[in-house]
């Protein structure tokens, strides 16, 4: 092939990332819209919507803390193209957790709602994950980072870092027991936060 | 203006299922107020267990105890044995249905053993054999603040403590769950619970007469799942006190530790009646949500308040009159 066909193929490629990533990254929603319609969601409607959103959400968060440590090893620098749509997809998720826990669950009654944040010690934290994701939301756009400026935004970007380890422990407190699965994340959670401090030693 | 009031006769026939079939043969108003007739007595005869793990289904039923709510519509046999907290076949809620297929309810014997005179080891046909089986409908509560409402087929539990005839010392019963790693994958792992799962009572809860040991579920054999072939069933306590697949009933005069005691005291008590006014530390009990509809729909209705004792407050308050439920919880 001569040069210019392959950079052509490599420019198709390029230009299908991101829209392909974004198609999978609409699966598991399309997913659960299409269970509801079905009627399978389980006997428990409900938590099933929460749980699945909310696994969605910590999948998409893991994902996106793990574009630069992919990076740094396969030295595959096109995937940081990914790292915004995969942090925002996590966003979305987590804000579909969010209301579908105080929609669907607390019916939007804002009384029990902060009754509820205090009381549950594993919403409490999961709260603060949210709170801690929002600013990175609000400030995703190419203008923010001008506007902040490379360094610092892309310190306050690493309030990824806590989200996800809250996200983590939101997990765990909320289960009675049988700690596989919260523990899968926080290894996996482990390893690319582990990562980025090897690298910086 | 016409005005159609929907009686429970009008379901329209995608709503007519086994489950509604058996309901209405057995003479239960669904979703209406129904009446407590705890008196009834059908041809009911000696209690025979059909063929195990929900394939065969009882005959003679006696009718028993079934005063619901307005609101409280039975659930869905899919829900039921579909939706369970059943840690010896794993801890999701899908996991028992699908891990206890290999578990093997019969033959089953039951040891008996503590302060009774007549302890021993009993085949569970001969354990039942001289009690008359009842079909009632109970409100079930996790302690996860979800509820059901469960067609139960069973013994009343005082009639089979008396058969033991336990001893004057005897203050307690405890229940032991069988261990068979080999069928209860759940089983394999020690980090899950410490087996055998434990769970006990005070003699005279024993003896109240909501407490029931089940066979059945909408008149067929209990599922492996639901905790085949034996089961406790006490509806003002929370689900996790229903001890399952029980091999050993022991009269006790010390309290027994019940499992989840064991594994966080300061979460869950021996008594573990619901309460809607004593919080889990790590969530409220004031309300549930009420699962097992078979409607996805049912996700946009709202959560409803818990009911003290789960709503049998006149049956079993006299039993804890005086103490102080925010202690004993």
């Amino acid at each position: 092939m001569s040069d210019a066909a392959l950079q052509a193929r490599r420019n198709v490629l390029r230009r299908g990332l991101k829209p392909a990533v974004f198609m999978l990254c609409l699966v598991p929603l399309v997913l659960l819209v299409a269970r509801g319609f079905a009627n399978d969601l389980s006997a428990n409607p409900v938590e099933f919507i929460i749980r699945t959103l909310g696994d969605w959400a910590l999948r998409f968060l893991l994902l996106a803390l793990a574009v630069t440590p992919l990076r740094l090893a396969t030295g595959w620098n096109e995937v940081a193209r990914l790292r915004r749509m995969l942090g925002l997809f996590a966003f979305t998720y987590v804000v579909l957790h969010l209301l579908a826990y105080t929609g669907l669950d607390q019916g939007f009654d804002f009384v029990g709602l902060w009754n509820d944040v205090m009381k549950r010690i594993y919403i409490t934290v999961g709260m603060a994950a949210f709170a801690l994701l929002l600013p990175l939301a609000v400030t995703s756009a190419d203008a923010m980072i001008r506007k902040l400026g490379g360094a610092r935004w892309r310190m306050l970007h690493r309030l990824a870092y806590p989200a996800g380890v809250l996200a983590v422990i939101h997990y765990f407190l909320m289960i009675k027991a049988g700690y596989q699965q919260p523990t899968v994340y926080a290894v996996i959670l482990a390893v690319l936060l582990g990562v980025r401090l090897v690298k910086r030693a | 203006m016409l005005i159609h009031a929907k009686k429970a006769s009008d379901a329209a026939s995608h709503e007519i299922t086994p489950e509604s079939v058996y309901l209405n043969r057995r003479g239960f108003m669904a979703g209406a107020a129904a009446v407590a007739v705890g008196g009834f007595a059908g041809n009911a005869g000696a209690a025979v267990l059909p063929a195990a793990n929900g394939a065969g289904a009882f005959e003679n039923l006696k009718q028993g105890y079934r005063k619901l709510g307005e609101k409280d519509q039975v659930s869905t046999y899919e829900a039921i044995s579909g939706y369970n907290n059943y840690y010896e076949f794993g801890t999701s809620k899908s996991d028992p249905a699908a891990n206890a297929k290999n578990f093997k309810p019969m033959p089953w014997t039951i040891k008996v053993d503590g302060l009774c005179a007549k302890p021993g080891t009993i085949a569970i046909e001969d354990l039942l054999k001289p009690h008359t089986l009842e079909d009632r409908i109970y409100r079930h509560r996790c302690v996860e603040a979800w509820s059901m409402v469960i067609p139960w087929v069973g013994v009343p539990l005082a009639e089979v403590v008396k058969q033991f005839e336990p001893l004057g010392s005897a203050k307690y019963i405890a229940f032991e769950t069988i261990v068979r790693p080999e069928e209860m994958p759940g089983q394999r792992s020690a980090r899950i619970l410490p087996w055998p799962y434990i769970e006990g009572l005070r003699l005279d809860e024993a003896n109240h007469p909501l407490a029931i040991l089940a066979v059945g579920i909408y008149g067929k054999t209990l599922l492996n799942q639901n905790g085949a072939p034996l089961r406790l069933v006490a509806p003002w306590k929370y689900g996790f006190k229903n001890v399952k697949s029980i091999v050993r009933i022991s009269f006790t005069e010390q309290q027994p530790k019940n499992t989840w005691q064991v594994m966080a005291p300061d979460e869950y008590g021996f008594y573990a009646n619901v309460n809607p006014h004593v919080d889990h530390p790590r969530w409220s009990q004031a309300t549930e949500r009420r699962i097992g509809s078979g409607n996805v729909l049912s996700a946009f209705e709202a959560r409803r308040t818990t009911l003290m004792f789960n709503g049998y407050q006149e049956e079993v308050g006299q039993l804890y009159a005086g103490m102080d439920l925010t202690r004993y919880y």
